[in-house]
């Protein structure tokens, strides 16, 4: 499904400053392959999907996405294929306009878009019962304004705006660090069951080892821009938080100790 | 007293017809500043493109209405080199307007082969004159009636929603399948396109084109904008209705100072007298919060 060879994205290239973000990165993915994506501040892991997103364009290397290209397509024209969720909450959705208009917005991802009008009586049905599924209320909110809805709330309506069109791919970024812990379980739960009904081939970055071992089907790790560990299969589902540092000290020579984070 | 208010009403249509005009220029910043978040500085030039263009096509013998017509696509054109200056080469929104506001003055002289060019509405069937204010408060009314009706129903379109989502998120919009850059100068070519419009409206109701009449139109369209959002904001909340708050700002803005010229501000005063009343109009929400947090600590202390 996903084929990504060589990918290299170097910051700066030529000054001070200089970032190798993704080190000559290669990765392929199944079809309906759920992939959950660990590692420290600073690893690659945004970085990453920024890359299949098409936000700039890598200095090498290639990403195919079902047999596609996408190197060199702008991040408009990779979206038709593409789901994604982002690690800041505010960035999924556009604060100034309607639950309503936002999910009209998704809906039409992919497609050209023209002068018909855009929400109709059908479409506003059709919204509310889809909102339904978060249980948060947000189905009797369809004119609110966006920017007046929590963070937590805001995630939530991302995912689900990222896997109205059936994404070929769904990147979730961390997309429940930012919620408090309930909050969180429900976003996670409610992208698991997306992933699962729609058998979607997804990428899930997070900092929780925990979550990571618990969700999807394959595990990987990244450090300074590299995947150090790849676990799929019954080997990830037999893995341990413990098994999992071990694995990964032997591999980098570093310890996790000044990473708090990544123990969660 | 009486009689400074008799004046004052006798000038009332006058205002209010000025307001109307500007209103529609300031619908044209609306879509910029408001929906689109840039900053779009072409209107001071592209206002007096729309004029000239308009005054010299009526001079060569073609139709006012018609007139208006090509002024709203000279606008336009403006509109699209600053969209292009910025989505396609880089250059930040602010200065690519600067930049297309330095060219038109050029551009409009060559228009209209000097500074100033009279249409007298003696020899031609203008539109609209401010000999008959009442005619044109009308005209313009019907005008911007229907305008807001056309933008109410474009940006309620799946195109016109894709502009609005550009501007409240361009992350957003481009992880949504939305061209940003194709939005802006979408966004950039319907705004100057609409203040160009309201040049070739202004030329006909004045008589005459001049390269100096978009001079600080820009201050005079964030005013209406403003002043529209402040005073009219809290009550409404449809598109149609926002862009109607904006039109009564214009025209508030020229009752403003149809009043402060009677009490004896002088002309070249009025643009100082402008920017203090944009300034404290964009100041008002922040004082506001000071005032509001002065009083919590009063109650504070007294508790
Ligand atoms: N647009 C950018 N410009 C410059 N440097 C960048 C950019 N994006 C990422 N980097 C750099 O690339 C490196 C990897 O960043 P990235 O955001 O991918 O980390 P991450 O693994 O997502 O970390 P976190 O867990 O903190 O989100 C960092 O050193 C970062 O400074
Ligand atoms: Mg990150």
């Amino acid at each position: 499904m996903l084929e990504i060879k060589n990918l290299t994205k170097t910051f700066y290239k030529g000054t001070v400053n200089e970032r190798t973000a993704l080190d000559n990165i290669s990765l392929s993915l199944k079809d309906g392959d759920f992939v959950t994506v660990i590692g420290g501040n600073g690893a690659g892991k945004s970085t990453l999907l920024n890359a299949i997103a098409g936000v700039w364009q890598p200095c090498s290397g290639s990403i195919k996405l079902g047999g596609k290209e996408l190197v060199g397509l702008p991040e408009h024209k990779r979206a038709k294929y593409l789901g994604r969720v982002f690690q800041d909450p505010m960035m999924g959705t556009a604060p100034d306009m309607m639950i309503e208009e936002n999910l009209a917005i998704a809906a039409r991802r992919g497609k050209c878009r023209n002068l018909k009008w855009m929400i109709g009586k059908i479409e506003r049905e059709d919204y509310r019962e889809l909102l339904k599924i978060l249980e948060l209320g947000l189905e009797d909110r369809l004119s609110s304004k966006v920017g007046l809805l929590s963070g937590g709330q805001r995630q939530a309506l991302t995912l689900l705006m990222a896997a109205m069109k059936t994404p070929k791919l769904l990147m979730l970024d961390e997309h429940t660090a930012a919620l408090d812990p309930k909050t969180a379980a429900k976003v996670l739960e409610l992208s698991d069951m997306i992933i699962q009904e729609n058998s979607l081939t997804a990428l899930m970055v997070t900092h929780n080892m925990k979550e990571a071992i618990k969700h999807g089907n394959r595990l990987i790790m990244m450090d300074s821009g590299k995947i150090v560990l790849d676990i799929e299969g019954d080997e990830k589902k037999a893995l341990t938080v413990e098994e999992l540092i071990a694995r990964f000290t032997a591999k980098s020579g570093e310890s996790f100790a000044g990473d708090r984070a990544l123990l969660g | 007293m009486t009689a400074f208010l008799e004046s004052l009403l006798r000038a009332l249509p006058g205002s209010a017809a000025q307001g109307l005009i500007w209103g529609i220029m300031a619908i044209g910043v609306y879509v910029t500043y408001r929906m689109l978040d840039y900053a779009d500085l072409t209107v001071d030039g592209s206002i007096a493109t729309g004029g000239a263009v308009c005054v010299m096509l009526i001079l060569g013998g073609v139709n006012p209405w018609f007139a208006l017509v090509a002024a709203f696509a000279a606008g336009a054109i403006a509109g699209l080199v600053t969209g292009l200056l910025h989505a396609v080469f880089g250059i930040p929104p602010i200065l690519s307007g600067i930049l297309s506001q330095l060219a038109l003055y050029s551009v409009n002289m060559r228009i209209l082969g000097k500074s100033n060019q009279a249409v007298s509405v003696d020899k031609y069937s203008l539109i609209l004159s401010s000999r008959e204010n009442m005619h044109a408060v009308l005209i313009c009314a019907v005008a911007i009636a229907v305008l807001i009706g056309i933008l109410y129903w474009f940006f309620g379109t799946e195109m016109g929603s894709a502009i609005r989502a550009t501007g409240s998120n361009p992350n957003m919009s481009r992880s949504q399948g939305i061209n940003t850059n194709r939005m802006k100068i979408l966004g950039l070519s319907i705004s100057n396109g609409l203040v160009g419009l309201s040049g070739g409206l202004l030329a006909q109701y004045s008589g005459a084109a001049d390269v100096k009449m978009g001079q600080g139109a820009i201050v005079i369209g964030l005013a209406a904008v403003i002043i529209g959002q402040v005073i009219f904001g809290k009550l409404f909340r449809n598109t149609a209705i926002k862009f109607l708050s904006v039109v009564f700002g214009a025209i508030l803005y020229y009752i403003v100072i149809s009043i402060v010229v009677r009490l004896g501000l002088s002309p070249t005063d009025l643009k100082m007298f402008s920017a203090i009343l944009v300034a404290l109009f964009l100041a008002l929400p922040s004082i506001k919060e000071s005032i509001k947090s002065a009083k919590m600590m009063r109650q504070g202390k007294n508790a």
